[in-house]
């Protein structure tokens, strides 16, 4: 033991044989997790022969770039043009994550920060929120966006995604540890609420932020409309890219372009926000 | 009631104030009330939309479960019949229910257990290599539906790479329709869900790990902690149960709602309903058949079991380490 702490200062009660083993463990776990992902940017730069090869291979041999030729070409011909599904994705992420960090955070900071009748009781709602899905409610849902008029528009995944509450909740944790005495001090200067909100809170819970646009980012970039939207304009990029992915045989090398595009940009976000996102993980725990 | 308007963080001694003078305990809640109207302003917008969308469908469904519906006519009410048909009469739920509760029983525990072994053995890493595996465990999860590549992996002709390796190995002789076969489905949908399941309550856990006090590590040592495993029980586990409370509420929550991945690699319905979940029984009645009645029984068996159990396992979890 007295070596380890010489080898490596850091952390005490390390045996060398136990940090071996578990890195072996690590690394052959790491390669299950991983095996998916490298098939599929393996995949997606076969040409059509190395696809169906037997015995079927991991790692292509001679890549080709003609998977996302076909893509394009593929994209040309479809009835409603290519971009408008990509539009669609994007004015349905845009707005709900812009939307979702402000609503979730102006109801965040008065549950972090104040006491006030009802208080108690609607966190624990919300608590109780995230212990079931939203297949619970698909079936009111509907009936209640029928109601309301926003079937077969953006809106209808946009507006529920506003009050998803896990973001609320990561959110109102995370507010708590801004020290009460900076939000007294912009009080007594005379700053009311929503400038308090505002110019005090909303600056110090950038991580926050951040880690509510990668989980809502993650949900609606995967959307394929949620049963509301029917009109093929309307419809998302994950729609169309799975008619693409299950076109069979003949799409193969299409399908393996596609899925590799739609993976890798919330990979890539969360790559350039993760130690954020970490941070805002650290106040997640449930303090009864 | 003039100075009633100026807000105040600290209504526990506006109350105690007030109480002494104010004439009804009602009259006192309102001028607390009004004194916080601000907090009120600021939460309406989101908690108007959560009412709409969460708490109001969850009181519909338990309303709806307990008549017959069907989306055209009025909802007529029939008591207890969509639930006596539901446990009694219907086969298939059955195989339903058992399948989510063996689901959620395995991949459950499973999944929280590998979330934290692995946020561990990560923590104990170089800050390069840690974001680095932190990505390659955390990927799959936020992928979207790239578990679709599974089924290319177990597909049922030789091309498949589970067939192929197999083969090769001389393991096989003729390739398995892996995701028809009733043996076969029910493992590879545990195998897809755990390789999926590493989320937000594995970067829960990272980040917890990284929260612990540094110093009562050093300070174990000293006391005689001699192994990371006694670190680990006597130091770390203590000192992230908020974390791990957390961490449980996702997991299960998430072992209880397989559907996408059984429907996704096993069809919908799945071979002789070997794959099928409370979530596609739900599916099934409510998008097909359009028995909104019995669909919201469903789903509200389904909400019993998510809640009850998370409750359950909160409750157990707070006594450990007390």
């Amino acid at each position: 033991m007295k070596m380890a702490l010489t080898l490596r200062k850091k952390r005490v009660n390390r045996s060398f044989a136990g940090t071996f083993w578990m890195s072996v463990f690590l690394a052959f776990v790491a390669s299950f997790m991983a095996l998916p992902l490298v098939y599929a940017i393996n995949a997606a730069f076969k040409p059509l022969d190395e696809i169906f090869l037997f015995p079927p291979t991991l790692f292509v041999r001679n890549p080709t770039t003609s998977n996302f030729i076909d893509l394009m070409t593929l994209l040309g011909q479809s009835w409603v043009p290519f971009s408008r599904y990509i539009f669609n994705t994007f004015f349905i992420t845009g707005m709900g994550v812009i939307g979702h960090v402000l609503l979730a955070s102006a109801a965040a900071y008065p549950l972090a920060k104040h006491r006030f009748p009802g208080s108690k009781l609607i966190f624990t709602v919300v608590v109780l929120s995230l212990m079931f899905t939203p297949q619970v409610t698909a079936i009111p849902n509907y009936m209640v966006m029928s109601w309301i008029g926003l079937i077969d528009t953006y809106w209808a995944v946009i507006v529920p995604a506003f009050a998803f509450s896990l973001g609320l909740y990561l959110m109102k944790q995370f507010m708590e540890q801004i020290p009460d005495a900076l939000l007294e001090s912009a009080k007594i200067d005379g700053a009311n609420e929503y400038r308090i909100f505002w110019q005090i809170v909303m600056p110090n819970v950038k991580p926050a932020w951040l880690t509510l646009v990668i989980l809502l980012f993650q949900m609606l970039w995967g959307t394929d409309g949620n049963g509301f939207i029917y009109s093929e304009q309307l419809k998302t990029l994950h729609y169309a890219s799975n008619q693409i992915i299950f076109g069979g045989i003949a799409r193969a090398g299409v399908g393996s372009a596609v899925a590799l595009i739609l993976m890798s940009v919330p990979i890539a976000l969360f790559v350039f926000s993760q130690s954020r996102i970490i941070e805002t993980m650290t106040t997640s725990g449930m303090k009864d | 009631m003039s100075n009633i308007d100026i807000p105040s963080q600290r209504s526990g001694t506006m109350a105690g104030k007030a109480k002494a003078s104010a004439p009804s305990w009602l009259a006192v809640k309102w001028q607390i009330m009004k004194a916080h109207k601000h907090s009120y302003i600021l939460m309406s917008p989101y908690m108007l939309l959560f009412a709409i969308f969460t708490v109001l469908p969850v009181i519909m469904s338990i309303f709806i479960s307990f008549t017959y519906f069907n989306m055209l006519e009025f909802p007529r009410f029939i008591g207890w019949q969509n639930y006596s048909r539901l446990f009694l009469e219907d086969d298939v739920f059955l195989i339903a229910i058992k399948n989510t509760i063996l689901f959620a029983v395995i991949t459950g525990p499973l999944s929280y257990i590998a979330c934290f072994v692995f946020a561990w053995i990560i923590n104990d890493l170089r800050p390069k290599m840690r974001a680095f595996m932190t990505l390659i465990f955390y990927a799959p999860s936020i992928s979207g539906n790239v578990y679709f590549l599974w089924q290319m992996i177990f597909s049922g002709d030789r091309y498949g790479i589970a067939n192929g390796f197999l083969i090769k190995m001389g393991v096989l002789l003729d390739p398995i329709l892996w995701l028809k076969d009733e043996k076969y489905i029910m493992p590879i949908i545990i195998l897809v869900q755990l390789w999926l399941s590493l989320g937000t309550g594995f970067l829960a856990f990272i980040a917890g790990l990284q929260t612990v006090d540094k110093t009562l590590y050093e300070a174990g040592a000293v006391d005689g902690v001699k192994n990371r495993w006694q670190e680990l029980w006597y130091i770390t586990l203590p000192s992230m149960k908020p974390q791990l409370m957390f961490g449980a509420v996702i997991q299960i929550t998430a072992s209880l709602a397989i559907a996408d991945v059984s429907i996704y690699l096993a069809g919908f319905p799945s071979v002789n309903y070997a794959a099928e979940t409370i979530v596609t029984h739900l599916i099934d009645f409510g998008t097909i058949r359009f028995e909104m009645g019995y669909a919201s029984a469903i789903a509200t068996v389904l909400f019993l079991l998510m809640l009850g159990s998370n409750l359950a396992v909160q409750r157990l979890l707070r006594k450990v380490g007390n």
